[in-house]
């Protein structure tokens, strides 16, 4: 197994990514960046959280390390661990030290599917110490000035063992994340799918309907992801009633009767 | 058997053994003598089956089964059958004997299979359509006047109009959205009933009233709804609709501009008057003026409350975040207000609330309320702004209960769970047929539980070491291709190997492996009558000794007690749910077990494994201790209790859950194969083995 060591530069963002600022919260990230605050990053999933990331990464002209979070993943597979290359036992950094020693920014994305370890070591990291311990090479290294940590979390989902600990959110300025309104969005479907506005707006419209199910039968409405998804197919020529339906009701629900709903409702716009 | 048809006197013999006797057989008997011998088994055989149900069903059926088959074949009259019992498992007798009464009714439904759609497939279709179109939550109900109260959207109960299912389909769509539109682009804000009283006909004023506003409401939706009016338009055509008047025409343009209000249709009835009126098109209903105006009241008169109610909690809230800041001299009597953003209000957004003029922004449930009563009256008005204590209404969220439902058994069945439940001579189930609850169960103190460790202290002793050795740990697994460490043994034979020219290996890495027991297990303790005594007392030892077992272990675990009297009264004690910690009050409980009534198993096990699919782990397991067959007071019993039950272990199956018996009943070799399989069951012969056997039961069907 030939180990891939990557050069922390390789993570700088070199062009702007396109966001549309919704509230402060760009402000805000810069105040909590300067003051060397940890972030945390709430809202449904597909409103545009880690499109942010990396708008602010390009901002600070840091580079962004991404760690999306499962439920295996482990504090060794964060910190580092030794590889053995050429009959030599090398260590690795894991892209939290990879971050911490290149003074990046490092997004843990979805905190809460990792392993419930992996908090141990981000807890020194959140607080004023700023350090990250590395067992296994003896080493304690000191974040500098221009590292910073971010994680996101969808308070949508209502499983308890889904939930983040006190200990860890209380450590966080927390910037919370919704969909954007109404013309925003529109907006930022036309951007980024390249439908014309017309259609962008029917779109919102559409995902508007399926907000209004939220709880009642819909875990969550259609994100401004699926709408963008949406607005590519239908810009590639797709019926706008089947791109509707393949990028955003099919992926909502598997249950018939609110897969014939929402699907009525699409139908309802085109 | 033969083919010759059996004579009258064989099927009265028949006959009579089913019926009551005030009953005769005398007449239904005749009617099936012409008829040919498999036609005439046939029938008997269903007579058998519906006297199971009610005997009067049966008498019923038996009668108009000749005239039945020959409007249907056996296929259909199957279907007749089992359509009827439904009713009468909802409805009760005489509806379900109308239905036997109409043979032929429903061979014509039955013709119409592939086009019709009937109301029951696509309510909740259309409740989430509804819903997701936006504005306040509205019901749909089945009703065979079309309107809407601004409540509920009332639909016909079937719909067969046009030749293709899709477009009846599509009709209830056009009609739910009709219905929709009036309450969202505000029909109703206007006294309907006072607008039409000033003209000589109310009634064709209401007409009118009613011609124009679809006029209005179409262009609406057009402009908002683009691919749900080319379905209307289409409709339309299919219906045939005539022109409307050439002057009709010429006036009503006005209506279909964008911010034409309810003002326009009013402005224009007396114009119009006089004139003729176009056919009313297939989806617009009627409307019912009053209805509105009454449903409307009261819930104005309700948001009205909570607003006014909400608000002081906001102003209170408010002012103790400001009372420290601020000068708390300033006894500021502050006023809420409201602003819309831009010249013309947005029909989605209702104006913004402010305080003092200055905008803030509420909490979800009075933006709600407010959306709602924009909605309705189209404006805020400031007398609803008024920050107002716990005034003269109470707003009763539970409407006083008609004493006559109380006999209908609507009232038994609030807040309770409903289950199907399986007929296996209908092969079919009975809807909503069981009404269960969980209840909790009376925690009584006592030295039973720590009498109990002692008794068995040398068996507790055991079941920790065995337990023990379950439990998941953290084991290192050695020679593994990537792992967290490197395994200095395997390093060093690999290098060596190395060095000698052999091939370098790449397990040299050690894992650090947790071994987790990804387990649920749920607990049924039959706590039927025929527990009582020493069943009872092992049930409740062997539940202490497989506490203290499980805590060792770490599986989640639910303790649940069942028993009931009659498909009514269905009952599930909870001992201890799956979230809450083995504590004194749970000890106490597993002694307040008591034995209770009848062993209605189906349902049970319908409810844990409803409660075992809510909970996330690998292996989900429900465990059932009983004493005897599944057995009830209302018959059900017999093959039918077994056949019940046994399906609902394979509903369970389905859902992921492995079902497993353990019983005290020495004859449970006869039945328990059939429900549970082969192997999913043990048999203890000896209750007072009880305690001994169920958690070493448990250590083998989980390691």
């Amino acid at each position: 197994m030939a180990a891939q060591i990557l050069k922390s530069e390789q993570y700088l963002v070199s062009e702007e990514p396109y966001y549309e600022s919704v509230g402060r919260e760009i402000e805000l990230f810069q105040a909590a960046y300067n003051n060397q605050l940890p972030v945390l990053l709430k809202g449904p999933t597909g409103c545009g959280k880690t499109r942010f990331m990396e708008h602010m990464a390009w901002r600070l002209k840091r580079p962004l390390i991404t760690v999306s979070c499962h439920d295996d993943l482990t504090a060794s597979d964060l910190v580092g661990r030794y590889l053995i290359i050429g009959g030599e036992t090398r260590w690795v950094d894991g892209p939290l030290a990879e971050a911490v020693r290149c003074g990046g920014i490092c997004y843990l994305d979805e905190i809460v599917e990792a392993r419930k370890d992996t908090t141990v070591v981000i807890h020194p990291l959140a607080d004023d110490r700023r350090q990250l311990p590395v067992e296994k090479t003896g080493e304690l290294l000191t974040a500098t000035a221009d590292f910073s940590l971010v994680i996101s979390y969808n308070p949508g989902y209502q499983s308890v063992l889904k939930e983040l600990k006190q200990s860890t959110r209380q450590r966080f300025i927390a910037l919370d994340f919704n969909y954007p309104d109404k013309s925003l969005e529109q907006k930022i479907v036309v951007q980024e799918s390249g439908v014309d506005p017309q259609v962008a707006a029917k779109l919102v419209k559409f995902a508007h309907m399926t907000r209004n199910l939220k709880g009642s039968g819909l875990d969550e409405g259609a994100s401004t992801r699926l709408l963008v998804h949406a607005g590519k197919l239908i810009v590639s020529g797709i019926a706008p009633r089947d791109a509707c339906r393949s990028a955003v009701t099919e992926a909502l629900t598997d249950d018939v009767e609110m897969l014939t709903a929402v699907h009525e409702l699409s139908s309802s716009l085109f | 058997m033969s083919d010759k048809p059996l004579s009258l006197d064989e099927i009265e013999d028949e006959l009579a053994m089913l019926f009551y006797s005030s009953q005769r057989p005398e007449e239904p008997a005749a009617l099936l003598v012409p008829l040919m011998r498999t036609q005439q088994d046939f029938v008997l055989r269903w007579t058998v089956v519906i006297t199971k149900t009610n005997p009067e069903l049966a008498y019923q059926f038996a009668s108009h089964a000749a005239a039945a088959l020959k409007v249907m074949d056996e296929g259909g009259i199957t279907e007749w059958i089992l359509s009827a019992l439904d009713v009468y498992d909802r409805k009760g007798l005489f509806p379900s004997s109308a239905v036997l009464q109409n043979a032929s009714d429903f061979a014509a439904r039955l013709q119409f299979k592939d086009v019709v759609v009937e109301f029951d497939d696509i309510a909740g279709v259309m409740a989430h359509f509804v819903q997701g179109l936006s504005g306040r939550p509205l019901k749909v109900a089945p009703s065979d006047e079309v309107y809407t109260d601004s409540d509920s959207l009332f639909l016909p109960p079937r719909l067969q109009q046009f030749s293709r299912q899709e477009d009846n389909f599509r009709l209830y769509k056009a009609m739910a959205a009709h219905q929709w539109a009036q309450t969202w682009y505000g029909s109703f804000r206007v006294d309907i009933e006072a607008v039409c009283a000033q003209y000589p006909d109310p009634e064709r004023a209401l007409e009118l009233f009613h011609g124009l506003e679809l006029v209005r409401l179409d262009a609406a939706i057009e402009r908002d709804l683009s691919g749900l009016y080319r379905e209307m338009q289409v409709l339309n055509q299919l219906a045939d609709m005539p022109e409307p008047p050439g002057r009709w025409q010429a006036k009503v343009s006005a209506l279909r501009e964008t911010g034409a209000s309810i003002t326009d249709t009013v402005r224009l009835m007396s114009h119009l008057y006089n004139s003729d009126l176009p056919a009313p098109c297939c989806y617009q209903g009627s409307l019912s003026p009053r209805r509105v105006a009454q449903a409307m009241q009261a819930r104005l008169e309700k948001e009205k409350a909570l607003l006014q109610q909400a608000l002081l909690r906001m102003q209170e809230g408010l002012e103790g975040a400001q009372a420290q800041q601020d000068n708390p001299l300033t006894p500021a009597k502050r006023r809420f207000g409201t602003q819309s953003e831009g010249a013309e209000a947005d029909i989605d957004r209702p104006p913004e609330l402010t305080l003092d003029g200055e905008p803030i922004v509420p909490p979800n449930d009075v933006q709600a309320l407010l959306r709602s009563i924009y909605q309705d009256l189209g404006d805020i008005p400031d007398e609803y702004l008024y920050a107002a204590g716990d005034g003269d209404y109470r707003p009763d969220t539970s409407p006083q209960r008609p004493p006559e439902d109380v006999w209908r058994g609507t009232y038994h069945e609030e807040g309770a769970h409903l289950y199907n439940e399986w007929d296996h001579r209908r092969q079919d189930y009975r809807k909503n047929w069981c009404v269960l609850r969980e209840l909790d169960i009376k925690p009584q103190d006592g030295p039973f539980v720590a009498d109990t460790l002692v008794k068995y202290a040398g068996l507790v002793a055991s079941l920790r070491k065995t337990f023990e050795a379950l439990r998941g740990e953290n084991r290192t697994l050695r020679r593994q291709k990537n792992g967290d460490e490197v395994d200095l043994d395997a390093l060093v034979e690999a290098l060596t190997d190395a060095q000698s020219g052999h091939e370098l290996s790449e397990r040299v890495f050690t894992q650090s492996h947790r071994v987790e027991r990804d387990i649920a297990v749920l607990f049924m303790v039959d706590m039927s009558g025929s527990t009582k005594g020493w069943i009872n007392e092992a049930e409740r030892e062997s539940l202490v000794l497989l506490c203290e077992a499980l805590e060792i272990l770490g599986d989640r675990y639910g303790i649940y007690g069942f028993s009931g009297m009659t498909r009514k009264r269905c009952e599930l004690f909870r001992v201890k749910r799956f979230e809450e910690p083995y504590t004194d009050e749970v000890r106490a409980r597993i002694n307040g077990i008591e034995p209770q009534d009848y062993t209605r198993m189906g349902v049970s096990i319908r409810h844990l494994t409803g409660l075992l699919q809510a909970v996330e782990a690998r292996t989900k397991l429900l465990i059932t201790l009983s004493d005897g067959k599944p057995d009830d007071y209302d018959g059900y019993r017999g093959q039918y209790g077994i056949e019940d039950t046994r399906k609902a272990l394979i509903e369970a199956k389905q859902a992921g859950v492995h079902s497993f018996c353990i019983t005290i009943d020495s004859e449970a070799r006869d039945y328990l194969p059939h429900m549970y399989g082969a192997v999913n069951y043990t048999v203890i012969d000896d209750v007072r083995r009880l305690p001994h056997r169920v958690a070493d039961i448990y250590r083998r069907l989980t390691s």
